[in-house]
């Protein structure tokens, strides 16, 4: 695996009033790798996301994209640099089919007067290219014409999966995207994570589920108190353990050095 | 399979359709006047100023919204007109864009007050719902204007095709109905409506920026209640103050009928025009048959109802 860094936070400082959301916390994100960000309630972990998402702006610290310092004022900034976040509630238009939710916000306009000044979509070109995306990242849906209402949990959460990775050019952060699915439907989109960063997207997920993280996880951040307590191996690391330094158990300097990532 | 039966309409959409020929088929046998092209042509004339209004009101209905203002509004947009054509002697296109400018002032006052104070529309319009009926009889002395300028009337005559009488005015309401869905449909801006209707949040998140889609849905409701207006005008020749009263509940009565969800983000526009067919079906057959403009009333009581509980029922049914 390459190690180039492709995002990086130092010293993220959060406060709401007399709460210290973050107290310091660092982050660093590498090429085609999924960092999972596990923590507590109240670790850290979300301020971190919302922070790294446009989200929230923190009060102090630097995020750097790509070599360049960035600041954004919300998530629709962090959308333009290149960074697609999906969040946990099936973030989908449920009525609408899944060619217009893939574009929603994005559609493709008519060429000519047609799409600028009337603004008329060109439905053909889109369900053209919603076809090839969703073929791309091997989701087995058949018709994208059909409303996404019509669809499980699992191929919902996969629609909004590929609109992050179509559109997403640097990052995918993805926030419990399993948290509401099924077993079966879990590992479906599971799947589809793993094929987005095949495809070359660092993925950061949140979950706060282990055994999902320790399947497709390559790096494990662990947030702790407002800062990163560790960066984990999950392949010579236990989950109890984990855990162990999740809960603060064990503490970070007596983590086997063959451990941290 | 799949395929099949997501190429079939659903029954959402062919239930109006069905409604309307159920309730034309009962009046035809009750009186042998109803099924007449001179009737139906009669009928559409009817329905225009209603037909409009359920316009701006399905735009509202598709945010998950609410518009109980639309009649007095309507309302208001005809005595603006008609007042400021007799009292400072405008011609009739510019007092008429006065009174578009009066209605879509009303639209944007329901807007902001929804997209910036987070008011729900069923009390912000509620509240201009009054406030229209007031400024329109304090505005007008309570006194119905009949001296219009000529240009006023123009919509409100008629044309022969085929033996039948066609008011312009229908042929606009039909040309409005025609483009605005046209809009729903093929268009970005169309298509937001439908979004924000559906999932707020998930639009937002995709940088669709939905407080202004809404705005625009309430300002553009107001343009179309402000049409109507004129409509109104030019089929009575006059600026009636207590207008707008029976129209209220039936354009809300037109776009549940035509399949539009209470709930938002679902419904064809050209349903409520069906819906308000409906309406205008049911209305002119009561009335042909002798009926009481009381009953008339109540039967859009409870057709309205029964329309809200189909749509309840097949949200639950459908999922």
């Amino acid at each position: 695996m390459n190690t180039n860094i492709v995002m990086q936070a130092k010293g993220l400082v959060k406060r709401y009033g007399q709460v210290t959301a973050l107290d310091s916390a660092d982050f660093e994100l590498r090429a085609g790798e999924i960092l999972a960000v596990i923590g507590d309630n109240g670790a850290g972990k979300s301020s971190l996301i919302k922070c790294l998402s446009g989200a929230t702006i923190p009060d102090e610290g630097e995020i750097v994209l790509d070599g360049q310092p960035i600041a954004f004022r919300s998530p629709l900034d962090a959308r333009r640099a290149g960074i697609e976040t999906v969040y946990q509630d099936l973030a989908v238009a449920p009525a609408m089919t899944i060619a217009e939710n893939l574009f929603l916000g994005r559609e493709i306009l008519r060429p000519g007067f047609m799409g600028r000044v009337l603004r008329m979509i060109d439905k053909k070109q889109m369900l053209q290219e919603s076809i090839a995306r969703m073929q791309d990242l091997k989701v087995g849906i058949r018709s994208m014409v059909q409303p996404v209402e019509t669809l499980s949990g699992g191929q919902r959460q996969c629609v909004a999966v590929s609109r992050a990775a179509a559109f997403a050019e640097h990052v995918v952060i993805m926030d419990e995207p399993t948290a509401a699915l099924g077993v079966k439907e879990g590992n479906m989109v599971l799947e589809l994570i793993r094929r987005v960063r095949d495809k070359g997207l660092p993925v950061v997920l949140i979950s706060h589920n282990m055994p999902h993280v320790f399947e497709i996880a390559d790096r494990i951040h662990v947030a702790r108190l407002g800062k990163r307590a560790a960066v984990l191996n999950p392949k010579t690391i236990s989950m109890s353990d984990t855990v162990a330094v999740m809960t603060g158990a064990m503490k970070p300097e007596d983590i086997p050095a063959e451990c941290l990532a | 399979m799949n395929s099949l039966k997501a190429k079939l309409p659903p029954l959402g959409t062919l239930g109006p359709l069905i409604a309307l020929v159920l309730a034309c088929a009962f009046f035809a046998f009750q009186h042998e006047r109803f099924l007449t092209l001179q009737n139906f042509s009669l009928i559409l004339q009817q329905v225009m100023v209603v037909g409009t209004i359920a316009i701006g009101q399905t735009l509202i209905i598709l945010t998950a919204g609410i518009d109980l203002s639309c009649g007095m509004v309507m309302a208001l947009g005809s005595i603006v007109m008609t007042k400021m054509a007799a009292d400072y002697g405008l011609s009739a296109p510019v007092a008429i864009l006065l009174g578009l400018l009066a209605t879509m002032l009303f639209g944007l006052a329901n807007g902001l007050l929804v997209t910036r104070i987070k008011l729900p529309p069923f009390i912000v319009t509620l509240g201009t719902m009054n406030i229209a009926f007031a400024i329109t009889q304090l505005y007008s002395n309570a006194q119905t204007l009949t001296q219009i300028p000529d240009g006023m009337n123009l919509l409100g005559e008629t044309f022969s095709l085929g033996g039948a009488r066609v008011a312009w005015g229908t042929v606009l309401m039909l040309g409005l109905y025609l483009v605005t869905w046209l809009w729903l449909r093929e268009t970005s801006p169309g298509r937001h409506v439908y979004a924000v209707g559906n999932n707020p949040e998930a639009t937002r998140l995709t940088g669709i920026p939905t407080e202004r889609v809404l705005l625009g849905v309430y300002v553009l409701a107001g343009l179309f209640y402000g049409l109507a207006s004129m409509l109104a005008v030019a089929r009575t020749g006059a600026g009636d103050p207590n207008a707008g009263q029976t129209e209220n509940l039936d354009a809300i009565t037109a776009v549940v009928l035509g399949g539009t969800s209470l709930f938002g983000g679902r419904g064809v526009l050209l349903g409520t025009l069906v819906g308000a067919l409906i309406v205008g079906v049911f209305r002119n057959g009561l009335t042909l048959m002798g009926v009481s403009s009381v009953y008339q009333i109540l039967v859009t009581g409870i057709l309205v109802i029964l329309a809200v509980a189909t749509d309840q029922m097949s949200r639950k049914g459908g999922r």
